[in-house]
C-alpha cells in the first residue's frame, strides 16, 4: 500500500515544519544578486576601516608613543569581573565596566583592548585596580603596582586577572 | 524534489554544522586575541577587521616565522574564514579557506579547512563544488569533524538525487549521539527518496521514538513522527498514523499540524467523535495559524457528520467570524508594510542582539503583521535578507561615523599645523647650531679613542702629559731659546736646570705612562656615557621632530581618498538598504496575500457550510417535531 507514494506528497513531506518557499525562482535570482552585492559592500567597507584605523593610529597614537594595555582572564577562571581602573603615572587612563557579553568573551579566552595612548619613552608606573565576585559570591577588590618601560616601538602590556581563589596571582603583567 | 530536500537539510546543518570561532588557547598573540574578543561577542566586522589587519602585516614581513601570530597562523587563517562565514561573506570564506587549503600545512589542518569548503559550497547549493572539496579529504581526519563530514555528504547526495549513497553515507553514522535524531530521520527520508517505503518507515518510527533531550532533538523526533503519520495516513494506515501522531509533543513547533493530522486520520476513518478531540484543542489556539484555521472548518464538519447541525452550525458561525476579522487583519498588515511599519518593527536592536528574536518579535509593539509572517521570518532566506538589511543599516551608521572623523582628522591636522609651523623654523636653526657643535664634540673624541688606541702599540708618553706639564714644558723650551747658545757661567747653569726640570717631566711621563694611560682609557669611558645620554637626546630629538613633521604633513591625499570611498560606499549602501527593505516587503506582501486568498476560501466554504448546516439543523428540528 506505500509503494504509490506519489511525488507531490514526498514534496510535501519533505516540506513539512520547515519555512515555506517563499521565494520565487525569479526573485530568488534577484535576491542572490542582491546578497553579492552586499557581500562585495562588506568587503569595501571592511577595507575602508582597516585604512582608517591605520590612519587613524598614525595620526593619534604614534608608533613613537603608543601604548596599548590589554586585559585576559587567566584560563579557566571563574571570577565574575565587574571593572578594571589603570592609572599610568598616577594619572586615570582607563576605568571599564564590563557587560555580560564582554566577560562571558574574556572567559572564553578573548582578550580585549582596554585602553591605547601615548607615553614618552622611558620609565612609567601603573596602578591596575580590579572589581568583581568570586565563585564563593564574595566580593573581590585588589589593587597593583608595575613600572614598565617604553621603547622607541610601540608598547603593548597584557593584563591577566585571576580571582583570589584561583590560587593565581590576581594580577599578571605581561610585556611583547 | 531536490528544493525540498534541501530544506529538510536546513535544520540538520545548522545544528550538525553550526562553525564557531577557534579557540584561543594558550594564546601567544594579543590582536588574535582580541579579534577573538570581538567575534566572541557577535561583533564578526570588528573581528574580521582586527583580524585582516594582523594577517596582512604577518605576510608582509621578511621573517614571519618572528611575529608572535605565527603561533597561531593556521588558527587565524580559519578564523577569517568562520568570521566572514558568520558576517555572511561566503565568497570572501571561500577563498580564506582555498588559501589555507593550498598552503603548506599538515594533512589534519588541510582536511579540516577541505571540509569547511565543502560546507561553505552546500550552504551555497554549489552541490558539485562541495563533493569536489569533500574528495580532497585524505588520510587523518580530525576526530571531532569524522562524523559531521559523513553527515555534510549525505546531505549533499540527497540534494543531487542520490539516495542511495545517502543511505550508504548514513548508515555507519546511527552510532553517533551527538547526531542521532538528525542522523536518524535524515536515513529515514533518504530510504523514502530511494524508494523503500517499508524499511524508511520503520526508520522514521525508530527515529520518532528515540530519546532526546535539548530542543533541536524533541523537534527532529517530533518532525519524524509526522513524516511518519502523514504517510500512514495517506496509505490509509489510520490507527498507525494516530500513534505516530500521538507521539508528538502538544505543546512543540509540530504540535498544530499534528492535532490537524491526528484529526484527518479518524475523520478519514470515520471515527468523527475522535477527530473531534484534537480539533476542539486546535481551535482555541493561535487564530494565525494555518492549521488551527482549518480546523475551523474541520470541527463543525465533524459535528455535521454527527448529525449535530446545530453544533456545526454555531461553529461555522465562529469560523465565519474569525476569518472576517483575520482577513481585516492581514489587509491592515499589508498597508502596515507598504507604510514602511514592518521594517522599522525589524530595525530594532533587540533584533541584532537576541538569537531568539523571531519568537520575541510575536511581542513586539506596532507590528500586528508579525503574528501571520512568523514562519516566513523563521525561513533562512528571509532570515539572510533580513540579516543583510540590518548589516547594511550599521555599515551606514559606520560610514557616517567615519565621515566626521574624517573632519575630525581634518580639524587636528589644521591645529597641529598652525601649532608648529612658527615653531619649527626657529627649532630648526637652533638645532643646526647644536649638531654642529655636537659633531665636532663627537669627532674630537672620535680621534682621542683613536690616538689612546694607537698608544697601545706605540707608546707616546708625550701626549698623555698633563696641562701643567705641557706649559712647564713649553716655558722650560722658552726659557731655552732665551738662554740661546751662550755659553756664561750664568747660562749654563740656567741650561743645567732647564734640563733637569725637563728631565723630571720626563721622568714623570715616563715612570707613571701606563698608569696614566690607564686613566686616560676610564676617562675615555666616562665620557662614552656621556657621549651615549647626547647620542639619545639627539635621536630622542630627531623622532620628536619628524613626529612633529608627521603629525601633520602627507594626509591630505590619504584623507581626500578615504572621504571619496567613504562617500561611495555610503551611496551604494543607500541604494542597497533600498532594495534589500523593497524585497522583503515585497516577499512579506506576497506571503500575505496567499495567506489572504485561502482564508477567502474558507470564509467562502464557511458561508455556504453555515447556510447548510442550520438547514440540516432546522429540518432536523422539524423532522423531530413531525415524529
Amino acid at each position: 500500500m506505500l509503494l504509490n507514494i506519489s511525488r507531490v506528497l514526498l514534496v510535501f513531506l519533505l516540506c513539512l515544519g520547515s519555512a515555506p518557499g517563499w521565494v520565487q525562482e525569479v526573485d530568488k535570482q534577484e535576491m542572490r544578486g542582491l546578497d553579492e552585492q552586499v557581500q562585495e559592500i562588506k568587503s569595501d567597507v571592511l577595507s575602508i576601516s582597516q585604512e582608517l584605523s591605520r590612519l587613524e593610529e598614525k595620526l593619534l597614537y604614534p608608533s613613537g608613543t603608543q601604548i596599548a594595555i590589554f586585559v585576559e582572564l587567566a584560563t579557566g577562571d571563574q571570577m565574575r569581573l565587574d571593572a578594571v581602573r589603570l592609572q599610568i603615572d598616577g594619572q586615570l587612563v582607563a576605568h571599564y565596566i564590563y557587560s555580560f557579553k564582554e566577560l562571558e568573551a574574556l572567559r572564553k579566552g578573548g582578550v580585549q583592548r582596554v585602553y591605547v595612548g601615548n607615553v614618552a619613552t622611558g620609565d612609567h608606573g601603573l596602578t591596575v585596580l580590579v572589581n568583581g565576585k568570586l565563585g564563593s559570591g564574595a566580593d573581590f577588590s585588589h589593587t597593583e603596582q608595575f613600572s614598565f618601560h617604553k621603547d622607541v616601538k610601540p608598547k603593548l602590556v597584557g593584563l591577566t586577572l585571576a580571582g583570589s581563589d584561583s590560587g593565581n596571582k590576581p594580577i599578571v603583567l605581561g610585556e611583547w | 524534489m531536490i528544493r525540498a530536500s534541501r530544506q529538510l537539510l536546513g535544520l540538520g546543518l545548522t545544528l550538525g554544522l553550526g562553525v564557531c570561532p577557534a579557540a584561543a588557547a594558550d594564546l601567544r598573540d594579543l590582536y588574535f586575541g582580541e579579534a577573538l574578543y570581538h567575534a566572541y561577542q557577535g561583533q564578526y566586522f570588528e573581528a574580521l577587521e582586527r583580524l585582516d589587519t594582523e594577517l596582512a602585516q604577518y605576510h608582509g614581513l621578511d621573517e614571519p616565522a618572528l611575529d608572535s601570530l605565527h603561533f597561531h597562523i593556521n588558527d587565524a587563517e580559519f578564523s577569517v574564514g568562520d568570521f566572514e562565514l558568520n558576517y555572511r561573506m561566503h565568497q570572501r570564506a571561500g577563498r580564506a579557506i582555498k588559501a589555507v587549503l593550498e598552503g603548506a600545512v599538515d594533512e589534519a589542518v588541510r582536511n579540516e579547512a577541505a571540509f569547511r569548503l565543502a560546507r561553505i559550497h552546500f550552504q551555497k547549493d554549489q552541490f558539485d563544488s562541495a563533493l569536489e572539496a569533500l574528495a580532497r579529504i585524505e588520510g587523518t581526519v580530525p576526530e571531532e569533524i569524522k562524523d559531521d563530514v559523513e553527515f555534510l555528504r549525505a546531505n549533499i547526495y540527497m540534494a543531487t538525487g542520490q539516495p542511495s549513497d545517502a543511505v550508504k553515507t548514513l548508515e555507519p553514522l546511527r552510532s553517533d549521539v551527538s547526531l542521532a535524531g538528525f542522523v536518524a530521520y535524515n536515513l529515514g527520508i533518504a530510504l523514502l527518496l530511494d524508494g523503500r517505503p517499508q524499511e524508511a518507515l520503520a526508520q522514521l518510527d525508530k527515529a520518532g521514538q528515540l530519546a532526546a533531550g535539548d530542543p533541536a532533538d524533541l523537534a527532529i523526533r517530533d518532525k519524524s513522527n509526522l513524516v511518519l503519520g502523514t504517510i500512514l495516513f495517506e496509505s490509509s494506515d489510520f490507527e498507525r498514523a494516530r500513534q505516530s501522531l500521538d507521539r508528538i509533543r502538544l505543546e512543540g513547533p509540530f504540535s498544530n499540524q499534528a492535532l490537524l493530522r491526528a484529526g484527518w486520520a479518524d475523520a478519514t476513518a470515520e471515527h468523527f467523535d475522535r477527530a473531534l478531540v484534537p480539533w476542539n484543542i486546535l481551535v482555541d489556539r493561535e487564530p494565525t495559524d494555518a492549521a488551527v484555521q482549518e480546523a475551523l472548518l474541520a470541527a463543525p464538519h465533524a459535528y455535521a457528520s454527527l448529525n449535530l447541525h446545530g453544533r456545526a452550525a454555531l461553529m461555522y458561525g465562529r469560523a465565519l467570524e474569525l476569518y472576517s476579522t483575520q482577513i481585516e487583519r492581514v489587509d491592515a498588515s499589508i498597508v502596515s508594510i507598504r507604510d514602511g511599519t514592518f521594517l522599522n518593527a525589524l530595525d530594532r536592536e533587540e533584533t541584532r542582539q537576541d538569537k531568539d528574536w523571531v519568537i520575541r518579535l510575536r511581542s513586539l509593539p506596532d507590528a500586528p503583521e508579525t503574528y501571520y509572517l512568523m514562519e516566513l521570518m523563521a525561513s533562512h532566506d528571509f532570515q539572510t535578507a533580513l540579516q543583510n538589511y540590518l548589516d547594511l543599516g550599521d555599515l551606514r551608521s559606520k560610514l557616517i561615523s567615519w565621515n566626521s572623523s574624517l573632519d575630525a582628522f581634518d580639524d587636528i591636522i589644521r591645529l597641529r599645523g598652525q601649532n608648529y609651523e612658527p615653531l619649527l623654523p626657529e627649532v630648526d636653526a637652533e638645532f643646526r647650531e647644536l649638531d654642529s657643535r655636537i659633531r665636532l664634540r663627537l669627532e674630537q673624541r672620535k680621534h682621542l679613542g683613536e690616538r689612546l688606541q694607537a698608544m697601545l702599540t706605540a707608546p707616546r708618553p708625550d701626549q698623555l702629559a698633563t696641562a701643567d706639564e705641557q706649559i712647564a714644558g713649553e716655558r722650560i723650551a722658552l726659557i731655552e731659546t732665551q738662554l740661546g747658545d751662550s755659553d756664561s757661567p750664568e747660562a749654563l747653569r740656567l741650561h743645567q736646570r732647564a734640563a733637569r726640570l725637563r728631565g723630571a717631566i720626563t721622568w714623570s711621563l715616563e715612570t707613571e705612562y701606563h698608569e696614566r694611560l690607564t686613566a686616560a682609557h676610564v676617562h675615555l669611558n666616562e665620557l662614552n656615557e656621556h657621549i651615549d645620554i647626547l647620542t639619545r637626546h639627539y635621536d630622542s630629538f630627531v623622532r620628536t621632530r619628524q613626529a612633529a613633521a608627521h603629525s601633520y604633513v602627507g594626509y591630505d591625499t590619504q584623507i581626500e581618498r578615504l572621504r571619496q570611498r567613504v562617500g561611495d560606499a555610503q551611496q551604494r549602501v543607500d541604494l542597497l538598504i533600498a532594495r534589500q527593505g523593497h524585497m522583503i516587503e515585497t516577499v512579506a506582501i506576497n506571503q500575505l496575500a496567499a495567506r489572504r486568498e485561502r482564508l477567502v476560501a474558507q470564509q467562502t466554504q464557511a458561508r455556504y457550510a453555515v447556510a447548510d448546516s442550520y438547514d440540516r439543523a432546522t429540518r432536523a428540528q422539524t423532522d423531530e417535531e413531525g415524529r
